[in-house]
C-alpha cells in the first residue's frame, strides 16, 4: 500500500527525523494561510499516488500567498497519470547544499531488510547504481538483533561520506531503518535528504509503501494518518468488475475467488485458477492468439454461488461471448462444484451453457461427478490427459475458428 | 532415496485441529506419512484421525519420550505463524513447512533468520509442503492420497515450484510421460521464502534417485537469477528444464501489478519474465512454453550429458 507523500512526512517525523515545517491541505484559500505562516517562498506538490508529477506540472513555486493559492487551485484539479490529487503539500523553498538518498527496502535473496545510501540525491537510485556505483552504499541488517546505529554509519561511509557530514546523517538513517521495520514497510525512500545553507539535515520528500497485509496489526498508525480499512491504495482504482468480483468473494467465507480486467480487452472471458494455474492459462489463452477479456482465480473449495458469481460477472462483460473454465490439477477444489455455478451463471443469464462454456477443464477431485453433470447440458470438457495449452487452444478455437 | 523426508520422517502438524490442517492430516496419514502429533493451544487431550493434540510442541517431545520429531506442519493464522514456527525451531525441529499465506514479511525474515542460527530448514511460506512419490509426503501437496498417487509416481526428476497447484500439474505430466518424480517441492509464492531453488540444488545434487529437475517459475524477485548464478558457480551433475508463467505480465498495461502470488511483484528491471528466461538460458536451462512440452525437453537434456 502506497502512502501519500504528506503522510509518509508524518512517518518521518514520528521517526524523529527532521522535516520542514510543510503543512498539506485540499484548499486553495488554507494553501495561502500555510504560505503565509511559512513567510518567503514555498513550493506546492501535488499529493498524488504516481510519479512523474514534476514532469505533469504537479509542483510548482510560488514568492506570495496569493500566487500559492493559484498554483494550488490547478493544481489540485490536475490528473497527474489517471490519478486525481487527494491535495497539496505547501513546503518552504529550501536552500539546499547538498542532496542526499537514504532508503530502505528488502532484499528478498539475503532475506534481510537492506539499508540503500548514497551522496547523489535527487535523482532515481537505479541510474546512480549504474552511473556511479561507487557512490551507492548497501547495508543489509538483522530482524532479530536491535539495530545498531554503526550499521548505518557503515552504509554511509562506503561512499566516502566523513567528516560532520557522517555524523550527522548517521542518526538519521539508523531511525528510517528502525521505522522501516516496526511499521512493516516495504519501501521506505528519502530522496532528497538535503543539507540545507544553514547547515541542518532535512527530509525534502518521502516515499514509503506499507505491507498490505500488515495492515491488521498497524491499525493505530493507520488510524492516525486517517486511513479507513476501505482506502485499498491499488496502483489504480479498481473497475466495476474487480469491486463486483470482490464483493462476492467477500460475501462468503468458503474459497477465494478475485478478479482483475484492469489492461484486458478481449472477448474470452476466463474463469480459471488457482495462482499459478492462472498464469500459465492466461500466457496459453494469448500464445494461441486468443483475447482474454480478464484474468482471474479460483482457489480454496468455492461454493457453487461463488463460481456463480464469478462465472455471472465474467459474463456480463462488454463484448465477451463466451468463457472458458480451465484450471491445473486441483486437489481440494470439488471440480463438480464449479460446474454447477458455472452452468447456474449461464442459465441464470439465458445463455445455452453448451453453448457459451467454450471448454472445461479441471481435472482432480470429484471430476467425475462434474463430468457427469457437463454431459447432461453437452459441454465439452476434458481430463488431465489434455493439456492446459491445448485445452486454451481449444477454446480460442471455438471464439475465433481454426486458424487459416 | 528423496531430499529432506523419507519413509523414516516423523512430524507433527501445529494449528491441527483447523479445518484444513484436519484434512491435510487425513490425507497425509493415509499417504503413508508418520505425524507423531498435532498442537493447538488449549486443545490438549483431543485427538485428530487418531493423532494426539498437545497444547505445546515440548508437550509433545515429552509424550514421545524426549524424541524431538524431524518436522513440522504450521498451518496457523498468519498473526500467530511467527510465533508457532520460533516454538518449533526452539524445540530442536529442523525441518518446518508454512502452509499460511499472507505473513507480513518482517516476520518471514524473523523466522528465516532464526531457522539459519538454529540450523533448521523452512519451506514456504504460501506452500504446499513436500512429497516423495510412494512415500511419504509433508502438507496438502497433491491432495488426498488417492489424488496424490495418480498425479505422481516414482522416478528420476526432482520438482520445485513457486505454484503448489502447478507442482501438481509438472509432475502428472512427468508421471504419465514415464519419467517420475524423485521428490517434488512447492517452494512457495512469496517474495520471501524459506529455500529457495539455489538453496535447495546441493541437495538433489546429493540425491542417487535424481537424474534431472524441473522448476515453475514466475515474474517477481530474483531467485530465478540466483539460481543461474549457482548453476554457473557449481559443476552440477544434474539437467534443468525451467517453465515460465506470467509472461503476459511483461506487457505494459500490466506494469506495477501483481498476479497469482504475492512475490509477483515487479520491483526491478531484472524480475520479469522476458529477463529472467535470458537469464536461465544464457546459464543453459531451457524455459519451455508449455508444460506438455517439459518431458521432451528433460529426455533431450538428459540425452545430452550421457552423450556427453
Amino acid at each position: 500500500m502506497r502512502l501519500y507523500e504528506y503522510e509518509s512526512r508524518k512517518l518521518v517525523e514520528d521517526a524523529g527525523i527532521p522535516v520542514t515545517q510543510y503543512g498539506f491541505t485540499q484548499s486553495a484559500e488554507e494553501a495561502a494561510r500555510i504560505a503565509e505562516d511559512i513567510g518567503g517562498p514555498v513550493v506546492i506538490k501535488s499529493q498524488v499516488l504516481t510519479g512523474g508529477r514534476m514532469k505533469a506540472g504537479g509542483v510548482k513555486f510560488a514568492d506570495s500567498p496569493t500566487e500559492a493559492a493559484e498554483h494550488a487551485a490547478a493544481i489540485l484539479a490536475l490528473e497527474i497519470n489517471g490519478h486525481q490529487p487527494r491535495g497539496v503539500l505547501v513546503d518552504p523553498k529550501a536552500e539546499v547544499k547538498q542532496e542526499f538518498y537514504a532508503s530502505v527496502v528488502w532484499d528478498g535473496t539475503a532475506k534481510r531488510p537492506m539499508m540503500l545510501f548514497s551522496d547523489m540525491g535527487g535523482i532515481d537510485i537505479e541510474e546512480v547504481a549504474e552511473t556511479h556505483p561507487d557512490h551507492v552504499g548497501r547495508g543489509h541488517f538483522s530482524n532479530l538483533l536491535p539495530l545498531s546505529d554503526f550499521q548505518a554509519k557503515q552504509t554511509i561511509a562506503a561512499t566516502g561520506v566523513t567528516g560532520r557530514t557522517l555524523t550527522r546523517l548517521t542518526p538519521i538513517v539508523a531511525a528510517l531503518a528502525r521505522m522501516f521495520c516496526e511499521r512493516d514497510m516495504t519501501l521506505a525512500e528519502i530522496n532528497p535528504l538535503a543539507e540545507l545553507a544553514d547547515g541542518s539535515f532535512v527530509a525534502l520528500d518521502a516515499h514509503m509503501e506499507m505491507e498490505d497485509e500488515a495492515r491488521p496489526r498497524q491499525k493505530s498508525l493507520l488510524a492516525k494518518l486517517d486511513i479507513t480499512e476501505d482506502d485499498q491504495r491499488g496502483g489504480y482504482e479498481p473497475s466495476p468488475f474487480e469491486a463486483a468480483v470482490k464483493a462476492i468473494d467477500a460475501a462468503d467465507h468458503r474459497g477465494v475467488i478475485q478478479g482483475r480486467d484492469t489492461g484486458f480487452e478481449g472477448n474470452l472471458g476466463l474463469v480459471i485458477g488457482a495462482g499459478g494455474g492462472s498464469l500459465t492459462l492466461t500466457d496459453a489463452v494469448r500464445s494461441h492468439g486468443g483475447r482474454p477479456a480478464n484474468y482471474s482465480e479460483i482457489g480454496g473449495n468455492p461454493s457453487v454461488a461463488k463460481a456463480c458469481g464469478l462465472a455471472k460477472q465474467v459474463l456480463g462483460k462488454k463484448g465477451v461471448e463466451k468463457i472458458a473454465v480451465m484450471m491445473s490439477i486441483v486437489s481440494n477444489t470439488r471440480v463438480d462444484i464449479v460446474a454447477r455455478g458455472v452452468i447456474k451463471a449461464c442459465l441464470e443469464l439465458d445463455k445455452d451453457p453448451g453453448e457459451t462454456i467454450a471448454i472445461f477443464r479441471i481435472p482432480g477431485a470429484w471430476e467425475e461427478e462434474g463430468f457427469k453433470i457437463l454431459d447432461s447440458y453437452g459441454i465439452e470438457y476434458c481430463d488431465r490427459s489434455v493439456s492446459m495449452h491445448e485445452a486454451a487452444r481449444r477454446a480460442v478455437e471455438k471464439i475465433q475458428g481454426a486458424p487459416a | 532415496m528423496s531430499i529432506l523426508i523419507d519413509e523414516n520422517t516423523t512430524f507433527i502438524v501445529q494449528g491441527i485441529t483447523g479445518r484444513e490442517a484436519v484434512n491435510l492430516t487425513r490425507e497425509c496419514l493415509d499417504y503413508g506419512s508418520k505425524i507423531v502429533g498435532g498442537v493447538t493451544p488449549g486443545r490438549k487431550g483431543r485427538e485428530v484421525h487418531g493423532v494426539p493434540v498437545f497444547d505445546t510442541v515440548a508437550q509433545v517431545v515429552e509424550h514421545a519420550g524426549g524424541q524431538v520429531p524431524d518436522g513440522s506442519v504450521v498451518t496457523v493464522p498468519p498473526a500467530f505463524t511467527r510465533d508457532a514456527v520460533f516454538e518449533a525451531i526452539e524445540a530442536g525441529i529442523g525441518l518446518i513447512v508454512i502452509v499460511t499465506e499472507r505473513i507480513p514479511r518482517r516476520d518471514v525474515a524473523q523466522m528465516v533468520e532464526l531457522a539459519e542460527l538454529r540450523g533448521a530448514r523452512i519451506i514456504g511460506p504460501n506452500c504446499l509442503g513436500l512429497i516423495v512419490p510412494g512415500v511419504a509426503k509433508m502438507g496438502g501437496i497433491g491432495g488426498p492420497a488417492r489424488n496424490a498417487a495418480q498425479a505422481y509416481q516414482p522416478g528420476a526428476v526432482g520438482v520445485m515450484s513457486r505454484s503448489g497447484g502447478m507442482t501438481t500439474e509438472i509432475s502428472s505430466t512427468l508421471t504419465a510421460a514415464g519419467l517420475g518424480v524423485s521428490t517434488a517441492i512447492s517452494i512457495g509464492g512469496d517474495a520471501i521464502i524459506g529455500s529457495a531453488y539455489a538453496e535447495l540444488m546441493p541437495l538433489f545434487e546429493a540425491d542417487a534417485q535424481t537424474e534431472a529437475i524441473v522448476i515453475y517459475t514466475e515474474p517477481g524477485g530474483r531467485m530465478e537469477a540466483q539460481l543461474a548464478e549457482w548453476v554457473a558457480d557449481n559443476d552440477s551433475r544434474l539437467p534443468i528444464v525451467a517453465f515460465m508463467a506470467g509472461r503476459f505480465m511483461d506487457d505494459e498495461a500490466m506494469k506495477g501489478m501483481s498476479f497469482g502470488h504475492a512475490g509477483t511483484i515487479v520491483e526491478g528491471k531484472e524480475d520479469t519474465a522476458t529477463e529472467k528466461i535470458a537469464r536461465l538460458e544464457a546459464a543453459g536451462i531451457p524455459v519451455v512454453e508449455r508444460i506438455d512440452e517439459i518431458p521432451d525437453a528433460v529426455k533431450a537434456k538428459l540425452a545430452e550429458r550421457q552423450a556427453a
